[in-house]
């Protein structure tokens, strides 16, 4: 069974959901079933036997209430800190985290460096939309300068947070960025990342869209120029070596450690 | 391939990038058959999985429940040798209790004047088997005990008031999903970093009132390294048997005051776990719901939006809400634990109302006025949150007056003084010093404060 619409069937309590129109979040949804599926056909994933836990925030609806496995739906930015609860009482469990970046890297900045550092194994993945998009689409942590959000009229002036840099500082023992628009690689990516996630704490950055609140305001009019502009801001790390990056895209794929990470995108 | 129209919301994602332009807006989006390649690009973007590749029959995996009924009443063997006398300080004595009790998760932050409880069992956990671990600050040490709660652990986290301010969103995230887990909140002087190594009792109201939601809790105050071993069992079995956050309230004096402690045979209560129940609230009778854990394969929904008993969340029927919020706050009260320490009760017709070591000190200035024939009596509340209301109402009519000694501006005075229609006394002292039984004698005698 690989076809999406079955595996929604199969893996989520129910189909439809409460996402706006064009929501990335949902194409990470497909992939992330896609990888499961693929993985539990080689049975290396038990998928509803596994400890879903999320934060608080669109990305964090996503395993809770969809995913028809464990969930815990914890407080705005502690769902790492709920992990480690949960993996350290109970070892042999597969936990993964699944939640956005302001409730990962904003809020819950202290905890994604020192459970990194920590190095328990669980999977997590960072779904990145750039702006807080269940409150209204205020900016974050990781929200782009000049942004227009609606605490900034006049566009973000704060410098962001690269996620990738952080992890890797925070000697992260595997980092991954992936977009969505790119799903054949997002799919590889999430697979990767589940295995890994059972012996150490596996990092993985989703480059999501929020077409409602950081589109509609940023001359970004529909999902799908949203996605076309996502293409065209990322280059995949392969080609980025081959073709030494020359526009200075941003580069996807896994990341050994800071220098690689440098010296890809100088 | 088809699009299913009751779950496509429209967005155009899929027309816009289907290289045959095989997609058309037409009353809802459609696939013209013809032009369509079968690439299944669309069917990955689609970000609501509308798009059928093809259509197979699928019934949804029921969770596989092998565990059977667990939970209730056991006895429980001491860790410590029993019968034998230990000389022990009060953090040690709650380190043990909770370690008798069951509990085999420990998350922390250093602070003072709780750090000694972490310290013991840094060193006591690994030797039974149970996990510890210094947590980056208090909110993530909340944190983890409820994760390791619901992993099926007893847990508890110790800090001191600074740390319970950082706790206590996570502290409203265990009422709202009945998680239990014990807190020990031993008391310094405040406000802010205060007096770190100084008692007080600053903190009693917030172990009550300082989480969102304004839910009931419960809260024990022991007055001797005896009752920190023994209120601490006792915490955990209220929190398993009612399923809430139970606080322990002592203070920088007691945790560090090093006295005889003789190990007794404990009784002790484990969650009650029925497979299939509903594991939320609300329950007939306001009984604590069954509490699986996530090895159980119930498919667990935890979450700390208000949700329906089996953990759907629902937040905007005002009618299922107000009934998981009655059962959340009646599940405590309707069967509400009490333990009080009554002395020289009977004829009293001054009684002291305290709590924790101003108890046990009151005692001394009682004894003190009895021989001098004064008729005063003391009331002490070993279990202070929730408030025993019917016992304080019994002593209403004849007591002329009811006095409130506490190491902090008068907060239990408040409490006494709603519930009773006699006169009440608030002696309030937070000079980070403990009160003196001579003041309080000097006070039953001649009035003066």
């Amino acid at each position: 069974m690989t076809n999406i619409y079955s595996l929604r069937k199969k893996y989520l309590r129910i189909e439809k959901t409460t996402f706006c129109a064009g929501c990335g979040y949902g194409i990470f949804t497909n992939c992330f079933l896609k990888a499961a599926e693929e993985l539990e056909k080689e049975g290396k994933f038990d998928f509803h036997k596994t400890i879903f836990i999320s934060g608080i925030g669109c990305a964090a609806w996503i395993p809770n209430p969809y995913f028809l496995a464990e969930t815990l739906h914890t407080t705005h930015g502690r769902a790492l800190a709920f992990a480690t609860g949960v993996k350290l009482a109970k070892p042999a469990s597969k936990i993964v985290v699944i939640s956005g970046d302001g409730d990962l890297a904003t809020i819950g900045g202290n905890h994604l460096i020192h459970t990194l550092r920590r190095n328990l194994p669980m999977s997590i993945f960072c779904l990145n939309n750039y702006v807080y998009g269940m409150t209204g689409g205020q900016p974050g942590a990781t929200t782009p300068q000049k942004t227009i959000t609606p605490v900034t009229p006049e566009g973000s002036i704060e410098k962001p947070f690269d996620i990738i840099k952080l992890a890797l500082g925070a000697e992260a023992k595997f980092v991954s960025r992936y977009p969505i628009v790119f799903p054949k690689n997002l799919i590889k990516g999430i697979k990767k990342n589940l295995l890994i996630g059972n012996e150490k704490s596996a990092f993985t950055e989703v480059i999501s869209i929020c077409p409602t609140h950081f589109g509609r305001k940023n001359n970004l009019t529909s999902p799908a120029k949203m996605l076309e502009a996502q293409k065209e801001q990322y280059i995949s790390k392969k080609k980025a070596l081959e073709t030494q990056n020359p526009e200075q895209k941003k580069v996807f794929g896994d990341f050994e450690s800071l220098d690689e990470y440098f010296n890809l995108t100088k | 391939m088809e699009i299913d129209n009751s779950l496509c919301k429209e967005c155009g994602i899929c027309m816009e990038f289907c290289q045959q332009k095989a997609i058309v807006k037409n009353d809802g989006l459609k696939i013209i058959q013809e032009k369509c390649n079968s690439c299944r690009q669309c069917e990955l973007l689609c970000p609501e999985g509308a798009i059928c590749f093809k259509n197979e029959e699928i019934e949804k995996i029921k969770s596989k429940i092998k565990s059977e009924k667990r939970g209730g009443w056991i006895n429980s063997k001491p860790l410590l040798k029993t019968g034998q006398k230990y000389f022990l300080s009060g953090n040690d004595a709650c380190a043990e209790g909770a370690l008798a009790a069951g509990c085999r998760f420990f998350a922390g932050y250093p602070i003072t004047p709780a750090s000694e409880i972490l310290e013991r069992m840094a060193i006591r956990m690994p030797k039974l088997n149970g996990s510890f671990i210094q947590m980056e600050d208090e909110i993530a040490s909340m944190a983890a005990i409820i994760g390791a709660s619901w992993a099926g652990v007893k847990s508890m986290t110790a800090t001191s008031g600074p740390g319970f301010s950082l706790m206590q969103e996570n502290i409203s995230f265990a009422d709202m999903t009945e998680t239990p887990c014990v807190i020990i909140n031993v008391q310094r002087g405040g406000p802010s970093t205060g007096m770190p190594t100084k008692p007080s009792t600053g903190d009693i109201r917030m172990a009550r009132w300082g989480d969102h939601g304004g839910l009931q809790h419960i809260a024990l105050c022991p007055a001797s390294v005896q009752e920190c071993y023994d209120l601490t069992i006792k915490a955990f079995n209220l929190s398993e048997k009612y399923r809430t956050p139970v606080i322990i309230l002592t203070d920088a004096f007691l945790a560090h005051l090093t006295e005889t402690l003789i190990i007794k045979p404990q009784k002790v209560f484990n969650r009650i776990y029925i497979p299939n129940e509903p594991p939320f609230g609300p329950t007939k009778n306001y009984s604590a719901p069954s509490m699986p854990n996530f090895a159980d394969g119930e498919h667990l929904m935890i979450t700390g939006s208000a949700h329906d008993e089996r953990g759907w969340r629902n937040t905007a029927d005002s009618e299922s809400y107000e009934k998981l919020i009655h059962h959340l706050e009646n599940k405590i009260i309707k069967k509400r634990p009490i333990d009080v320490e009554k002395f020289f009760l009977e004829d009293a017709k001054q009684i002291i109302v305290a709590y924790g070591l101003v108890g046990r000190i009151a005692k001394e200035a009682i004894k003190k006025a009895r021989k001098k024939g004064e008729k005063i009596g003391l009331l002490r509340l070993k279990i202070l949150w929730p408030f025993p209301t019917e016992i304080i109402k019994k002593y209403e009519k004849r007591c002329a007056k009811f006095i409130v000694p506490e190491m902090n501006q008068g907060q239990l005075f408040f409490v006494v003084r709603e519930k009773v229609s006699a006169k009440v006394v608030s002696l309030p002292q937070q000079d980070g010093e403990l009160i003196n039984p001579e003041r309080i004698y000097k006070y039953i005698m001649k009035g003066i404060w």
